[in-house]
């Protein structure tokens, strides 16, 4: 086994290009997920099931369905629609789209365990439905939902080398690229797998001192 | 669509499905050996068993699978045929999350049952075959459900890697037709009915499981979804 | 001031050994000393009962005999052979001569009420799975359950739960049994059954019993000597009519008045 420390050292301004291109997509993504999972959460809450079930079975599709296949379909096809956005944009809607149908489950289940005693006193005091839900329902919510938000930040972080092949230059993309360009695999490719190792393991004790704050 | 084409569909289906049972039963393997390595006495054992699995669960799959399609040839001289590199990258990944599910499931059994096998002088090794695994495994089940779902999807990724897959099959089609939509739809779908298929046979175990140990199945669905995402951090809702 | 058992006064004169002793046993739980130089011994038969009020240790002093936990300080030996300090083998060999029913019953969910007798004598004692059913099904008989052979634990109510676990020490031929509570997790209207059972037992054999419990009157009854501890310590001990008409402590008469 070699191991060729010029080779990492070349690498690095490559690695440091593909670190920030990683973390806008994870920004950017983290923040469509949200949003979007929020919009799913109230539509799942309509009235009526015209609503419901539309959107649960379309996010149910995405949540079960290959990101990848969902980067190909949107990539691809967008195009034939007359659609044109830039590769990052692209794969920053993947993302998040996909990952709005895990952080609607997080909302939901945040809602749900605010216990059924919270909702009866608030009707007791005749707060108004919007007061009930601002200052009752998700402050409550919102403690429990971090945690479990962030988790999926993490999973997110992991699912962005996936952007590679539809041509963005995230970390993965610029190790390949280096690779192919001087043949040498091993040491772009170990370098960014200790990369994400690292950031989730200091992103994952980041996120539990969090949750020892929020929970109490 | 022809059928000439439909059949290198059919044949990325058999493949995913292929790599889906061998990295799922890998990924199993796994799970059960490091997850109990954590619950053991012994310190060293529980902290080489954290450390595989803060790496496994702290990278990214498309990069293990790149590193061990890559990597793994020069620098150890190990060729694997495709299936077997992509069985191991995906089965090594998984287990590290399947490992968090065995480990929590083991802890969550009561005490008092432990205390109980040794009040009657089991040794550890069977107070482990005996009473904690047939509580836990009934336990684990929706979880792992959950993670054959995010293994199914990990599939694809060895389609980066040029192995025949569903996916792969998708990208030859589009390049033989010169348009995408149609077939990357019939491609999320079939993904979408092995999912579905899936889930319905893990939730059938899972009921008979429980009524092993006289529990009921389904409930408590939506606390799960919360304690899901907190115990682990891992790929999209695992765990 | 601890009190040696041995020289109480019931006491006939051919001693035999004593089948449980604990000399200058110490437990502590962080800074609270639970047990405090503790010595105590029983003889083999007897039936003895720990009463005080709770934290007072009485419950730590079975855990330890069980080797649920671990001493500080001090020694234990059963049957003359020592369970602490001793190696993890010797424990193993010893430990089979004691049997425990929990407060919680602990019996196991995944196996039928048949087997969560018979799976420790066939597993540990070595006995064929014949033998083990046709004890176990006499056991089931004795506390009154045997159509329930085929029952899951859970489908039973807590007094017969209660009752399976004590069928299932009992399976296991211990020459001590130890009884932590055994009726305090029952509804009201179970608890008799259970310590009918217990006392048709304590007549019935020549099982030795270390009991805590907070039914004076059934400790009354099966007791051939009451502890009574306070503080990490014994600081009273008798036959039960004295014990419970005539203690000679300020602190156990207010326990008891407190209780009865």
């Amino acid at each position: 086994m070699t191991w060729d420390w010029h080779a990492v050292s070349d690498f690095m301004p490559h690695f440091r290009d593909g670190l920030l291109v990683t973390l806008q997509a994870l920004v950017l993504g983290s923040l469509l997920s949200f949003t979007l999972g929020l919009v799913w959460t109230l539509l799942m809450r309509a009235p009526t099931r015209w609503v419901r079930w539309p959107v649960g079975v379309v996010t149910e599709f995405v949540r079960d369905t290959p990101l990848l296949v969902q980067l190909f379909f949107l990539f691809y096809v967008l195009p034939e629609w007359g659609l044109t956005f830039s590769a990052l944009t692209t794969g920053v809607f993947a993302i998040g789209l996909h990952y709005s149908t895990y952080t609607m489950q997080v909302y939901r289940a945040g809602i749900e365990a605010v216990p059924v005693g919270q909702w009866e006193a608030a009707t007791a005091l005749n707060l108004p439905r919007r007061r009930t839900w601002t200052v009752v329902i998700l402050p409550q919510a919102i403690r429990r939902v971090v945690p479990a938000l962030g988790n999926y930040v993490i999973s997110m972080l992991k699912d962005t080398p996936m952007l590679m092949v539809i041509t963005v230059l995230e970390m993965l993309g610029q190790a390949r690229l280096f690779s192919q360009q001087r043949f040498q695999f091993t040491e772009p490719l170990t370098v960014i797998g200790v990369a994400f190792v690292l950031i989730s393991y200091l992103a994952s004790l980041l996120l539990r001192a969090l949750e020892r704050r929020l929970v109490r | 669509m022809t059928s000439g084409l439909w059949e290198l569909v059919l044949k990325g289906v058999w493949t995913t499905v292929q790599l889906l049972v061998f990295s799922a039963l890998l990924a199993t393997a796994v799970s059960f050996v490091v997850g109990m390595a954590r619950t053991h006495r012994l310190w060293i054992v529980r902290f080489v068993a954290g450390v595989y699995t803060e790496v496994f669960r702290g990278t990214s799959a498309l990069v293990m699978i790149f590193w061990v399609f890559f990597v793994l040839p020069i620098a150890f001289g190990w060729q694997l045929v495709p299936m077997w590199a992509g069985t191991l990258a995906l089965g090594l990944t998984y287990g590290a999350y399947g490992s968090e599910v065995v480990r929590g499931a083991l802890n969550a059994v009561d005490p008092a049952q432990r205390e109980g096998g040794i009040a009657l002088s089991f040794t550890p090794a069977q107070r482990m075959r005996l009473i904690v695994l047939p509580q836990a495994v009934p336990e684990m089940i929706p979880s792992f459900c959950n993670l054959l779902i995010e293994l199914l999807k990990g599939t694809a990724l060895v389609s980066v890697m040029g192995m025949g897959d569903l996916t792969f099959s998708a990208n030859l089609v589009r390049l033989a037709l010169q348009q995408s939509a149609e077939i990357y739809t019939y491609v999320l779908v079939f993904y979408f009915v092995i999912a579905f298929v899936l889930t319905r046979l893990m939730r059938g175990l899972e009921k008979r499981l429980k009524a092993g140990i006289g529990k009921d199945a389904g409930t408590e669905r939506a606390a799960r979804e919360l304690k899901r995402a907190r115990t682990t951090g891992v790929g999209g809702g695992v765990a | 001031m601890s009190v040696e058992t041995r020289t109480e006064p019931s006491v006939t004169a051919a001693q035999p050994a004593d089948l449980i002793r604990l000399e200058q046993v110490t437990k502590r739980f962080g800074a609270n000393t639970v047990l405090d130089h503790l010595d105590f011994a029983v003889r083999p038969g007897r039936h003895v009962t720990l009463i005080g009020p709770s934290g007072s240790g009485k419950t730590t002093i079975l855990r330890l005999l069980m080797t649920l936990a671990k001493p500080d300080e001090g020694t234990i030996t059963v049957d003359g052979e020592p369970l602490f300090p001793a190696p993890e083998k010797q424990v193993r060999e010893v430990r089979k001569k004691i049997g425990m029913v929990f407060q919680h019953f602990n019996l196991f969910p995944n196996m039928s009420v048949l087997r969560n007798l018979t799976e420790a004598p066939v597993q540990v004692l070595g006995l064929s799975k014949d033998e083990a059913e046709e004890r176990a099904r006499e056991l089931l008989e004795l506390v009154g359950l045997a159509d329930k052979c085929g029952a899951r634990p859970a489908q039973l109510s807590g007094g017969q739960q209660q009752r399976v676990a004590i069928a299932r020490a009992l399976a296991m031929r211990p020459r001590v049994l130890l009884l932590d509570e055994v009726t305090s997790a029952l509804d009201p209207e179970l608890v008799a059954g259970v310590l009918d059972l217990l006392r048709d037992i304590a007549r019935s054999t020549d099982i030795t019993m270390l009991c805590v419990t907070h039914e004076m009157g059934f400790a009354r009854d099966i007791s051939d000597q009451v502890l009574m501890f306070d503080g990490g310590r014994v600081i009273e001990s008798g036959p039960p009519e004295k014990i419970f008409s005539d203690p000679e402590q300020d602190r156990t008469r207010e326990f008891l008045g407190a209780v009865l």
